[in-house]
């Protein structure tokens, strides 16, 4: 089987792992870090939501022989104590129920305010199409206006 | 570090009135290391632990599914035992009959569980004061509580509940403590933020899927790809060929294979060569649909309700309105697959996994392979969803079963795919309606309906208001399994039921809230046998959202639907106001009001709402199940379509008719309103009724 060393979360990690097997469950069963969920495997649901080089990427089709020299960023590295402004505004506005997706929702926001620091509704609209079966969709807009407010 | 400890426990028995809950007494004292501080323990009951330091552990005893009730039912405990919540260490409590009904359905936990749990509180803060007392030589009477600190109010002397912990673990449990004044109520009815909250948005390991054990094996299992087949032979020659692959399992209709990962555990499921062979009809929907219409045609055998006389009302009608309305299959799609986790050994065995329902899950498991219940721990994490998908005892038997016939410790992990399939379906509906108007009123109501499975009974409001109604239901026996789906029957029978009245209501040219309003004043002061409803609490939900959306005062480019409903308990009215955009109706705004008796967690009481909202304009739009030749067609998201954000509301106003009354349900009951507001905004928008889910499909 062949070895794969990867970057996560600023450290280098070696992985012995089959070819395709996605970077979720090498997340998941080799590393140990159990944050990046699981939901359709198609890359249709947004569970399972990372940074590649800070940009949002759903890992559970990303085979971890494409992965290389690539910055990857899970939810256990988005911040050191779970105060990235958007981990704070969730908790503020209580966004979760289940709270099984808003790992990838919080990732996929992540990725959206770095290269958008202020979105509009309708850009919100176009770049979160994680699934929350919930219906957190409300309060995970106002989460987002939220975490943008208070980092300008 | 750990302290060792040897343990006395004391054990008292008493029924607390209504609850019939075992008070357990138990209490840590005695240390064998003297250099090491005695940890108290106060354990008045199974609920409460107090440690001296002040920290305060409360067991929630109810599955957390999404509901809140990880945060809220402790909340009641917190309250009456007078604590501050921000000290407040919340856990699981284990499966035990000592905590009673132990299930997440039928929107339940709250309103089964608030007196009880009250007394629970009040039985802790009683023996708390009267430790004080006793140390001041005081009447428990001069001393006061306020967050766990005890004062003794001429004096201003006071004690901490953690000071004064071990003190109380060794006095009588009252048997009647006084509950405070709701008046005084700190913690219920405010915003408290989820317990979990912190840990949600840091990925810590919390759910089923999280699971990692010494020694577990990662399963993943084929079962029949359509209903109706059954396993005829299995070679598993390539599977055991597939790298970490450790073991083959047969099952009566399935296989499972064993391996050291997730994705070693799929490549050798999907390495499997199995013969599958159709020992039952292979059903389809469309057959479904169309044997639907030759049963509501035929009409049932009898009607279950029967006021007046409908025929001779419809003879004498000046008009007569039929309708017809359609939901199809849906599926549950709870963000995280089923998986379950066993370690079942000769004599005993520990489940851990996502279910509803964790005592039947035990008793099954006992049942199957013949171990003792109470040598079965089962415990539970929390969990990415459950509407109704895990009443169904499915995954954590067949986990046990697995890891029984490996003789390992298994992981089973379903992926989405073998969920969509192997699920207990929403039963396709279709309903028809026939109301016999005069020039200006409603002279009778039928309805019939028909499902697949047990079938459909259950009356709209209409039923107990008007002198001639008639409803009937039917069910269709097939072999696609049904279940119960977030707010059963209610959900598709508002939909028609109120669709149908808006219906009505155009014809009439009445005014859609004055015309509720009138149903309900009739069913108060002319009642047609039974009424299976508060009419005064249904009036004060309409006329609330009446208010909050300024009803009759639609804004310009606005299109605006109505509609109620009750169940579980409470009541919702929804007012969904949409905008065409793009030449198609977008959802902008949802009012609710809600009458649920007394609220516990405003903050959570909030989000379950506006939850229901979306969920329900999610299936009244998008998804739908399709059997062909027994299997199903969407068998993961790209076909099985859920709303996004782009389909969300932009806000959701909610608000909640206050009272004093005992809480009734509220995970499910904002749901079923909500498909018929949509369906009446976009009537009003476009002049075009829809009556069939999903809608989406007839927009186009």
């Amino acid at each position: 089987m062949p070895n794969y060393s990867l970057s996560v979360n600023g450290k280098t990690m070696s992985v012995e792992a089959d070819e395709d097997t996605p970077l979720l469950w090498v997340l998941r069963d080799h590393l140990n870090l159990l944050g990046t969920k699981f939901g359709c495997g198609i890359a249709q649901c947004g569970a399972c939501t990372v940074h590649v080089n800070g940009s949002a990427m759903r890992s559970c089709v990303f085979p971890v022989s494409a992965v290389a020299d690539n910055e990857i960023t899970t939810i256990e590295g988005l911040s050191n104590k779970g105060d990235h402004p958007l981990q704070e505004a969730w908790i503020e506005l209580d966004v979760s129920q289940c709270g099984y997706c808003q790992a990838g929702q919080i990732m996929a926001a992540s990725s959206l305010l770095k290269d958008n620091p202020n979105p509009s509704d309708e850009e919100i609209d176009a770049v979160m199409t994680n699934i929350c079966r919930c219906g957190t969709h409300v309060r995970i807009r106002k989460a987002i206006h939220l975490a943008a407010e208070k980092s300008v | 570090m750990e302290t060792t400890i040897s343990r006395r426990n004391f054990l008292k028995v008493s029924a607390l009135t209504g609850g019939g809950m075992l008070l357990s007494f138990s209490m840590f004292a005695e240390t064998k290391d003297p250099m090491r501080v005695v940890e108290s323990i106060f354990n008045p009951n199974a609920y409460i632990t107090i440690n001296s330091d002040g920290s305060i552990i409360l067991l929630a005893p109810n599955p957390e599914i999404g509901q809140g009730v990880k945060t809220s039912l402790p909340m009641i405990i917190a309250e009456e035992m007078d604590v501050d919540w921000k000290k407040v260490i919340v856990q699981f409590a284990p499966t035990d009959s000592k905590f009673g009904r132990q299930t997440a359905g039928g929107s339940g936990s709250i309103r089964g569980r608030f007196e009880e749990l009250r007394k629970v509180g009040a039985t802790a803060r009683e023996m708390l004061v009267n430790a004080a007392a006793e140390t001041w030589k005081v009447s428990p009477s001069e001393c006061s509580v306020s967050d766990g600190i005890v004062t003794h109010s001429s004096t201003g002397k006071n004690l901490s509940y953690g000071e004064l912990a071990a003190k109380a673990a060794l006095l009588d449990i009252p048997s009647e403590p006084i509950l405070k004044d709701p008046k005084d109520f700190k913690i219920l009815g405010t915003r408290v933020k989820d317990v979990d909250a912190l840990k949600i948005v840091t990925g810590t390991p919390l759910y089923g899927i999280d699971t990692r054990r010494e020694g577990m094996l990662f399963a993943m299992v084929s079962r029949a790809p359509a209903y109706g087949k059954t396993l005829e032979s299995v070679d598993d020659s390539e599977t055991l060929k597939v790298t970490g692959v450790r073991k083959v399992v047969k099952l009566s209709n399935s296989v499972a294979v064993l391996a050291t990962s997730t994705w070693a555990a799929k490549k050798g499921r999907d390495a499997l060569k199995i013969q599958w062979k159709a020992t039952e009809k292979l059903e389809n929907s469309s057959e479904h649909f169309s044997t639907f219409e030759e049963m509501l045609e035929k009409g049932a055998t009898s009607p279950s309700r029967n006021d007046g006389d409908v025929d001779a009302a419809i003879q004498r009608s000046s008009k007569l309105l039929e309708a017809s309305y359609e939901m199809p299959t849906l599926s549950h799609g709870q963000m995280e697959p089923l998986n379950f986790f066993a370690d079942v050994r000769a004599d005993k065995a520990v489940l851990f996994g996502p279910t509803q329902v964790p005592a039947a899950v035990r008793k099954e498991v006992s049942e199957q392979l013949g171990i003792p219940e109470d040598k079965i721990q089962i415990d539970l994490p929390r969990q990415g969803g459950g509407f109704g998908r895990k009443l169904m005892t499915d995954n954590g038997v067949e986990a046990a079963l697995i890891s029984a016939a490996a003789q390992s410790p298994v992981q089973v992990q379903w992926t989405r795919e073998d969920d969509m399939q192997n699920d207990f379906y929403r039963p396709a509906e279709m309903y028809t309606y026939k109301a016999a108007l005069s020039e200006d009123s409603l002279l009778a109501w039928h309805q019939s309906a028909v499902g697949i499975g047990r079938g459909v009974n259950g009356d709209s409001y209409v039923a107990g208001a008007l002198t001639n109604y008639r409803s009937e239901g039917q069910g269709l026996h097939s072999n696609t399994p049904t279940g119960w789906w977030r707010a059963p029957g209610a959900c598709t029978m508002a939909f028609a039921a109120e669709a149908f009245m808006d219906e009505v209501c155009t014809e009439l040219k009445k005014d859609p809230v004055q015309f509720r309003l009138d149903i309900f004043e009739k069913a108060k002061q002319q009642p047609v046998g039974r009424i299976g409803y508060d009419p005064d609490k249904y009036k004060s939900v309409v006329e609330l959202v009446a208010k909050m959306c300024d009803w009759g005062n639609t804004p310009l480019g606005v299109f605006r639907g109505i509609s109620t409903w009750f169940s579980f308990g409470s009541y919702a009215a929804e007012v969904v106001d949409v905008k065409m955009v793009d030449g198609k109706p977008r959802v902008i705004k949802v009012y609710c009001a809600v009458h649920c008796g007394r609220l516990i967690n405003l903050s959570g009481a909030e989000n379950q709402v506006q939850g229901a909202i979306v969920d329900g304009i999610c299936h009244a739009m998008f998804p739908k199940v399709t059997f062909v030749d027994g299997a199903v067609v969407e068998k993961n998201f790209n076909s099985y379509k859920f709303l996004k954000m782009a389909d969300t509301p932009y806000e959701i106003e909610v608000k909640f008719v206050e009272s004093g009354d005992a809480p009734t349900g509220l995970g499910e009951p904002a749901l079923p309103p909500v498909a018929a507001a949509l369906a009446n905004a976009i009537f009003a928008a476009t002049g075009k009724r829809i009556r069939k889910m999903p809608f989406a499909e007839q927009m186009v």
